[in-house]
């Protein structure tokens, strides 16, 4: 195919050949970033929580003020345990992706003066990590001494178990079991480490930032159920559950309850929205840039009928009638995309430095381009056909 | 002359309809996705107490020990310990000043169809009434002698009035708070300020406090705090701080009314800082900031990335859009060069063939601009119903209704000034031989 007569005609359409390189280039900037963002979202929306998840249902409730909090706590779990369906009852401090957290700095001496980062503080009942599904994978659970009473959340039992994030990250290169670190004057070791257990919200790579302590009911630990059930009966067994406490306690308000799907459906609602807005805006553009494409060429076709039918008059195939407007789209949109991977670059560059984004991996730029190619081409078909069936004749014609 | 024009455009139009509907298509899309995301934008970055926000303050101090700071890098606290609050405010140096922070009370109505709940409150002393200018529909605030007499007193919202009084006026009722009786003394009128910019540690936007009472009052029945508590040194956790405890958790605002006054102030809060030093109760240097509303809202980055996000992706979509309809408008122009030719052969002026195809180009994106405006609503209907804590606020107001006026006619005259242009070029005696 010769190249030159092609470049030499579209000289001569400088403008629109411009105009429509430029679509181009934005659409793919835009592209490019908009799939990488949708892209993140969704990896997002996967972590792993480290718990039993299908399983779970919670109830938040006010909680147990004064000295009887304990027994009146543990009664509760009792009764709790008896609900059918129910294979165990706990109370925590807080949930994964709840977006209610407790964090702390530990020392990592005992004067205070090196801080570690910054981490969250989970406490709960008797039997608490089996009932959330958590599962160690160095070291053992709680024993029954550890779960003893708390001084304004912090554990009295020295017990601790950090996730393997913590553990890689305060002790690279040697075993955390063993290893110990400060919260104000406390002094807590590690017993065991976790695979997975991830904050109240997602903090990128301090998501699984968390250290486990264990403590008896209390005033504090008093108002965060939560069960463990079949997960075919999780809705009986929420609105059983609700019913026994309110019957067991009066007093009690619940002011939330759910399963745990539902919450981190509610967790990732925005991000989800973000998504799909991202995806529909893709869309859009998509059909956009390939009507515009589609219509200029049409233009283009009927502008040129007479020269077609010259060409095709002294000899040319419909091939090459079909492949000169295939190859013309092709350098149009060549021309865009190298444009517009220019644009994407420096987009991503400020989106890096305003919103946390990490940089567009290299992958992007081939796909991006092949996929453009493609829709150039597949916009541009029709309109060719078209050209391709001008009769010879046509060259006669004076009009 | 224009009707003239006005009729040749819409044969042209139809002679073409695909075409047409194409380029309108376009334009609504782009206008309809840009003012979505533009009103959205708007409406969370307003200012939320016009005309008053310039004169209110937020101070900050830094109570913190000397470990891990850095001259001039380190921000202040974004809150205040007790004492610190205590002392500010007793220190009365502002125009108006007050002190407060953010609970949850356990509501339980006298009227037996309805259960106990939980209602958001605040706790505050007296001057934050007349210093945000609440608004009351009957009653009014408390005063300085009800928060050192640490009364049982309240304030409710007119949303919370009519769920638990049915309306009407109720000031001199008695309300369970907490499983104890506060006299109501003033019921809120229409006052939702958004952003909640008092306090940004619950909700920035749409946060629905429907009681008030004073901050005294609160600490007194161990009322629960609700709110971000920020510890340092040997500060314990726990949600509502002990009072001596090195820990965060009061906003504090003063009413500074001139520049030299808010200059003042900073003055006094460098000397305070200094003081507390020399008293062995802060650690470090004086580092203090004194931000108004707009500034402490700036600072917190309120609005949603996402947001801000959205509306760069909505007018990048908008330039492709409008790119697009100015190149099929130059093609399609181009290709009647030679009924231009005619028309210039007969004797129109380059400018009276211009404006002809601007009026082309004028009703393309006037259409366009109409089924922008229709997109929008249809986009802030949607926006509404997203699971945000800002998705109620979006409405179109009458600013953005102008605002997506003028951008429809601007972008369509722009998308048809280079095509006419071009078009405008064609020599006559050329187009006429050829053909």
């Amino acid at each position: 195919m010769e190249l030159l007569p092609i470049l030499s005609s579209l000289r001569r359409h400088k403008l629109a050949a411009g105009l429509l390189m430029l679509e181009i280039a934005v659409a793919c900037a835009i592209l490019c970033n908009a799939v990488f963002m949708i892209r993140q979202r969704l990896s997002e929306m996967q972590v792993h929580t480290g718990l039993a998840e299908s399983e779970l249902v919670w109830l938040k409730t006010d909680g147990v003020s004064g000295a009887d909090a304990t027994p009146v706590t543990e009664s509760n779990l009792a009764a709790l345990r008896g609900i059918p369906g129910v294979k165990s009852a706990v109370v925590v401090a807080s949930l994964p992706l709840s977006n209610d957290d407790m964090n702390f700095n530990p020392s990592m001496d005992a004067d205070g003066k090196h801080r570690g980062p910054n981490m969250e503080l989970m406490v709960g009942s008797p039997g608490y990590l089996h009932a959330l599904g958590i599962k160690l994978v160095e070291g053992h659970d709680f024993s029954a001494d550890d779960y003893a009473g708390v001084d304004t959340w912090l554990p009295h039992s020295p017990s601790m178990i950090v996730t393997r994030a913590v553990a890689e990250r305060l002790w690279p290169g040697q075993s955390a079991l063993g290893q110990a670190f400060w919260i104000g004057t406390k002094r807590y070791q590690v017993i065991g480490v976790v695979d997975h257990m991830v904050r109240g919200e997602l903090r990128g790579n301090a998501s699984e930032y968390t250290a486990l302590f264990a403590a008896r009911p209390s005033a504090e630990l008093s108002s965060l159920y939560v069960l463990r059930a079949d997960p075919s009966a999780l809705d009986r067994v929420l609105r059983d559950a609700a019913a026994k406490l309110a019957a067991l306690n009066p007093q009690m308000l619940i002011n939330d309850k759910g399963t745990y799907p539902g919450l981190r459906g509610n967790y990732f609602a925005s991000d989800r929205a973000m998504a799909w807005l991202l995806a529909t805006v893709c869309t859009a553009l998509l059909i956009v840039t390939a009507l515009g494409i589609g219509g200029l060429a049409s233009f283009w076709v009927a502008q040129r009928r007479r020269q077609i039918g010259i060409r095709r008059a002294i000899g040319a195939t419909r091939g090459d009638i079909l492949r000169y407007f295939q190859t013309e789209n092709f350098l149009i949109v060549s021309g865009g995309i190298g444009l517009g991977m220019v644009l994407a670059y420096t987009i991503n560059l400020a989106l890096m430095s305003h919103y946390e984004l990490p940089r567009l991996p290299l992958a992007y730029f081939p796909v991006g381009a092949l996929a453009l190619w493609l829709l150039g081409q597949l916009a541009v078909l029709g309109p060719a056909l078209r050209a391709s069936h001008v009769p010879p004749v046509v060259a006669t014609r004076s009009v | 002359m224009f009707g003239y024009y006005f009729d040749l455009a819409l044969r042209s139009l139809k002679r073409n309809k695909a075409l047409t509907a194409l380029m309108v298509l376009a334009i609504a899309l782009g206008i309809g996705a840009s003012m979505t995301t533009l009103t959205v934008l708007h409406v969370l970055s307003g200012d939320p107490l016009p005309g008053r926000s310039g004169s209110l303050y937020y101070p900050q101090i830094d109570p913190r020990e000397s470990q891990g700071y850095l001259p001039g890098k380190t921000d202040p606290m974004d809150q205040m310990t007790w004492i610190d609050g205590m002392n500010l405010l007793q220190a009365k140096r502002a125009d108006q000043q007050a002190l407060m922070t953010g609970g949850s009370v356990a509501v339980q109505p006298d009227n037996s169809t309805l259960d106990p709940f939980y209602q958001t409150a605040r706790y505050t002393t007296s001057g934050f009434f007349p210093m945000f200018g609440v608004p009351f529909e009957y009653g009014h605030g408390w005063g300085d002698a009800e928060d050192d007499a640490h009364a049982r007193v309240a304030v409710i919202s007119s949303q919370f009035n009519d769920k638990v009084f049915g309306g009407g006026d109720s000031t001199g009722k008695t309300l369970r708070l907490d499983g104890e009786a506060f006299r109501v003394v003033g019921v809120i009128g229409d006052w939702n300020p958004n952003p909640h910019f008092y306090d940004l540690n619950r909700k920035s936007y749409n946060e629905n406090e429907g009681v008030f009472v004073p901050l005294s009052t609160s600490q007194d029945l161990g009322m629960i705090h609700d709110g971000s508590v920020n510890c340092w040194g040997n500060g314990g956790g726990g949600n509502t701080p002990d009072h001596n405890s090195p820990c965060v958790w009061l906003q504090f605002w003063v009413q500074l009314d001139s520049p030299s006054k808010a200059a003042a102030y900073k003055e006094f809060l460098v000397n305070y800082s200094a003081q507390q030093k020399a008293l062995g109760r802060f650690g470090r240097p004086p580092n203090v900031q004194l931000r108004n509303v707009m500034q402490w809202l700036d600072y917190n980055m309120v609005v949603p990335d996402d947001v801000r996000l959205q509306t760069g992706l909505a007018f990048g979509f908008l330039l492709v859009c409008l790119v697009n309809t100015v190149g099929l408008m130059l093609a399609k122009f181009l290709r009647r060069a030679g009924e231009l030719g005619v028309r210039r052969a007969l004797g129109a002026s380059r400018s009276a063939l211009f404006a002809q195809l601007l009026v082309e180009s004028g009703v393309v994106g006037l259409v366009g601009g109409m089924g922008g405006l229709l997109l929008a609503l249809i986009g802030l209907w949607l926006v509404r119903r997203q699971p945000a804590e800002y998705a109620p606020l979006a409405h179109l107001d009458p600013v953005m209704l102008l605002i997506t006026f003028l951008l429809a006619l601007g972008a369509s005259l722009l998308a048809g000034l280079l095509p006419a242009w071009r078009a405008c070029q064609v020599t006559p005696a050329l187009q006429l031989k050829s053909n």
